[in-house]
């Protein structure tokens, strides 16, 4: 068997690390938590950090009017489906197709993901911002608007008396050298052919 | 003018011992004692190197500080009400002041112990004994909780107690007086021949801790002072010192300080345990308390026990000794090596080490000075290591440092005297301020002292700190024994007059320490696990009020349907998961006191509304920022109202 074509598989098994790994954390630290409070999100589901994170996030932005962090998201049902989608199809290509058809799988991945990025930046946006009108403290903006809340997309920020982070987790990173081998196994399939 | 003689005596004593110490405290100046303050300063947000536990005596309770700081950390409540912590006054925790004379909700604590594991303190439990009502209290470790206590029946003044084995085998609960076993009307003036002193042996589940009166032992009528256990070749014996062998039963100082020699009593416990495993002793009708505290149910209960083993020494040939030792010896304490065990003869100039091995030895040789109820008397000769002498005025307790040092308080002298095992001679000597009693090294009653620091515990302190009336606070004060010379670093007041202490590196209680209790683990009778389970309901005239808190409101806040004369019951469940993050709730004109309830936990109080109204409830630990906020109204209906029963939270 080619070398591209190992390559190739490879590319398309390495996401499904993503069952294994988290995709993304986002952590919030203030004086009064020694220990940071911390949220994981992975392909289908949230978790805690450190146990009851999530709850005692949610309590803490009840006093703002932030939404509870829900058990179930639609996305954690449709995230996990289009990644096995997409890793059957890229196994068939690495066993029938052409090499062209390796740079179509890398292609697709790089739109997928990047739909899923922008997803995720709308829920964020959605949950920093689409606060209880009855929320028990509201700030504003220095230009008046209704301040908002929303974690940081990517990199750190500051939110009221908490510092927010938001990095990728191991899991993130399989699916960018899946999608990055999906890349070279197009280039070494072409390679190959000459 | 004959009675006047003696405290001129003591005075003068004193006055000589001090002027001696004052000059010494000077000359002991080293090249450190510059930077004393830095020495026990713990920066803010660093933590104290040990726990020091510190028995709060006529306070009944235990605190607990942080070593070289002298920060008071915690009060845990033991055998008295407590109303910071609704201890005693909560339905949960009750039933763990009940006894065999009813609820005593106080009593007198006095020696703490820390459990061990192969001599070593292993920071799982603090046992300490209740020495009025005599009771021995287990104190969790994991929570700061008191989770068991248990009566000692036939017994009264419960002072040679508690002090574990080298496995945490057995703590014992020593009677100081002498009562008739069993209780029963009869003339005082037959004391002698007649009253008993018990010794009893509780057994402690290792898994658990979980304690149980395994056999007493019905020693003849003197009074049991102070007990320690042998340890590496002494371990399997456990020593009581005595004092009353004369067994008079009235004008005690003087009638109880005849005799040149009382005893320490050896006791071989393996061979009595033996004994009672073999189906030996006799069980006997008793009437005893024994309480326990469920951490899952967050409620305590109190069981009856209507029997417990006895067993007469005169049964168990070579189980129990007597080694005279001058004269009303008050502490009974034994060296890491388990070889060297010092009786104070609070009333003699000398202080007598008695030595194990030959003890064993005298024993072999069955040289015996007579016998004491059938129980075997050693030769004084034979069984001494040796004396210290003329160290000081009234000698009462001795610690080690593992280091071949032992230090021994003089409470007429009040001061701290340094002397070395085996040569006996006195090494420094540092004044107290003022009449010292106990006093304790971390890990001091083990196989392996930490021999850093000494705390002394004074009984009085006149002039030490800002006065306060009439009664001043009780005082200890750190000494340094790291060098060969002791230095006196710190004083810190202390809860009620602490008698004894029990002292530990702080990484390992630490490391075993509780944040919050599981919600899902919450098996209270009466707890919930969400808001969807808040409820309230009637049964003739006992309504139960199935409460949430969290931050910051009471589900339900707004209760009606209430009547004058119902007894209602607040069942309250702390919904947080939160480190340090409990609630408080109280009812305006309750008989009990607010709770206290940590994340995950259950508590519950009685209200009985006497007046028709509306009546607020609150928050008491203040929570959150909408701490002022977390509050509700009970309405309470006359007695024939019709009004149903209904509750509500933000309608």
């Amino acid at each position: 068997m080619k070398k591209s074509r190992i390559i190739m598989a490879l590319a398309a098994l390495l996401p499904l690390l993503l069952f294994v790994f988290p995709l993304w954390k986002i952590t919030l630290e203030a004086p009064q938590y020694p220990t940071p409070l911390g949220m994981y999100i992975h392909i289908n589901d949230f978790s805690d950090a450190n146990p009851h994170d999530i709850k005692n996030i949610n309590l803490m932005n009840h006093y703002v009017g932030m939404k509870y962090i829900p058990d179930a998201i639609p996305e954690f049902k449709i995230f996990p489906i289009g990644i096995i989608i997409t890793t059957v199809i890229g196994l068939i290509i690495a066993l029938k197709a052409n090499h062209k058809w390796f740079l179509y799988w890398f292609i697709m991945m790089v739109l997928v993901s990047t739909a899923g990025l922008i997803d995720f930046y709308i829920w964020e946006y959605d949950y920093g911002h689409d606060l209880d009108p009855k929320a028990i403290m509201k700030f504003t903006n220095p230009d008046g608007s209704v301040m908002g809340f929303q974690p940081p997309f990517f990199g750190s920020k500051d939110i009221l008396n908490f510092r927010a982070h938001s990095y990728p987790q191991l899991g993130a990173y399989c699916l960018a050298l899946g999608i990055a081998l999906g890349l070279i196994s197009y280039f070494m399939g072409k390679k190959e052919r000459n | 003018m004959k009675k006047l003689k003696y405290p001129i005596v003591m005075s003068l004593a004193l006055a000589f011992i001090f002027i001696g110490c004052g000059d010494q405290r000077k000359s002991s100046n080293g090249a450190l004692t510059s930077n004393v303050a830095d020495r026990v300063y713990v920066a803010p947000g660093e933590h104290d190197e040990y726990y020091a536990f510190i028995s709060g005596g006529f306070s009944g309770q235990l605190s607990v500080y942080g070593l070289p700081s002298g920060r008071l950390f915690k009060v845990i409540p033991v055998f008295s009400q407590d109303a910071e912590k609704a201890w005693g006054y909560n339905e949960e925790t009750k039933p763990m002041l009940n006894t065999s004379h009813g609820f005593v909700p106080w009593d007198d604590s006095h020696h703490p112990d820390i459990s061990q594991t192969n001599g070593e303190l292993d920071g799982r439990w603090v046992f300490i004994n209740g020495n009025n009502t005599p009771r021995i209290a287990k104190i969790d470790l994991s929570v700061f909780e008191t989770t068991e206590i248990i009566e000692i029946p036939n017994s009264a003044g419960n002072h040679s107690s508690a002090f574990v084995t080298e496995n945490t085998e057995y703590v014992v609960a020593g009677t100081r007086f002498s009562v008739p076993v069993p209780q029963r009307d009869m003339p005082i003036s037959e004391y002698k021949g007649n009253f008993k002193g018990a010794l009893t042996f509780i057994s402690v589940n290792p898994e658990d801790g979980g304690m149980n009166i395994k056999f007493q032992l019905l020693m003849p009528g003197f009074d049991y002072d102070l007990s320690h256990p042998g340890r590496g070749n002494s371990h399997g014996w456990f020593f009581f010192s005595t004092y009353n062998t004369e067994e008079a039963s009235t004008l005690m100082e003087v009638n109880a300080s005849q005799n040149d020699k009382d005893f320490i009593a050896a006791v071989n416990w393996k061979k009595i345990e033996e004994y009672v495993n073999n189906g030996g002793g006799t069980m006997m009708p008793a009437n005893y308390a024994h309480n326990v505290y469920d951490e899952e149910t967050h409620t305590g209960t109190s069981t009856m026990k209507k029997e417990v083993l006895v067993v007469n020494p005169s049964e168990v040939p070579d189980a129990v000794y007597l080694l005279p030792t001058p004269k009303s010896p008050h502490g009974c304490d034994v060296d890491p090596t388990g070889e060297y065990i010092v009786g104070s003869g609070k009333l003699s100039a000398d202080l007598t080490v008695h030595s194990f091995t030959k003890m064993l030895a005298a024993i072999e040789g069955k040289k015996y000075d007579g016998d004491a109820y059938g129980i075997p008397i050693l030769k004084f000769e034979d069984v001494l290591a040796g004396t210290v002498s003329q160290p000081g005025l009234g000698p009462l307790h001795t610690e080690f440092d593992g280091k071949g040092n032992a230090y021994t308080t003089f409470f007429i002298s009040s001061e701290v005297v340094k002397w070395k095992l085996g040569t006996w001679e006195v090494v420094d000597r540092q004044p107290c301020f003022y009449s010292v009693g106990h006093l304790m090294i971390p890990g001091g009653n083990s196989r392996k002292p930490f021999g850093k620091y000494v705390v002394a515990m004074n009984k009085i302190t006149k002039d030490r700190y800002l006065p306060t009336g009439p009664e001043v606070t009780q005082s200890a004060q750190l000494y340094d024994i790291s060098g060969e010379k002791m230095e006196l670093l710190l004083d810190f007041p202390t809860v009620g007059e602490p008698h004894y202490a029990a002292g530990i590196a702080a990484d390992i209680v630490k490391a075993r320490s509780k944040k919050i209790f599981e919600l899902k683990n919450n098996h209270h009778k009466y707890g919930i696990q969400s808001d969807a389970d808040v409820r309230v309901e009637r049964n003739g005239k006992e309504v139960h009020i199935y409460m949430s808190m969290i931050r910051s409101h009471f589900n339900p806040d707004n209760i009606e349907g209430i009547k004058v004369g119902d007894k209602v019951y607040f069942h309250v469940t702390n919904l947080e998961q939160d480190y340090d993050v409990p609630h408080g709730v109280s009812m305006i004109g309750a008989n009990t006191s607010e709770l206290l309830i940590m994340p995950g936990q259950t508590e519950t109080f009685v209200w009985e509304p006497k007046q028709p109204g509306v009546w607020p409830f609150y928050c008491t630990d203040f929570c959150s920022a909408l701490h002022q906020e977390m509050q509700g109204y009970v309405r309470v209906s006359p007695a024939n109202s019709n009004i149903d029963l209904s509750w509500s939270l933000g309608e």
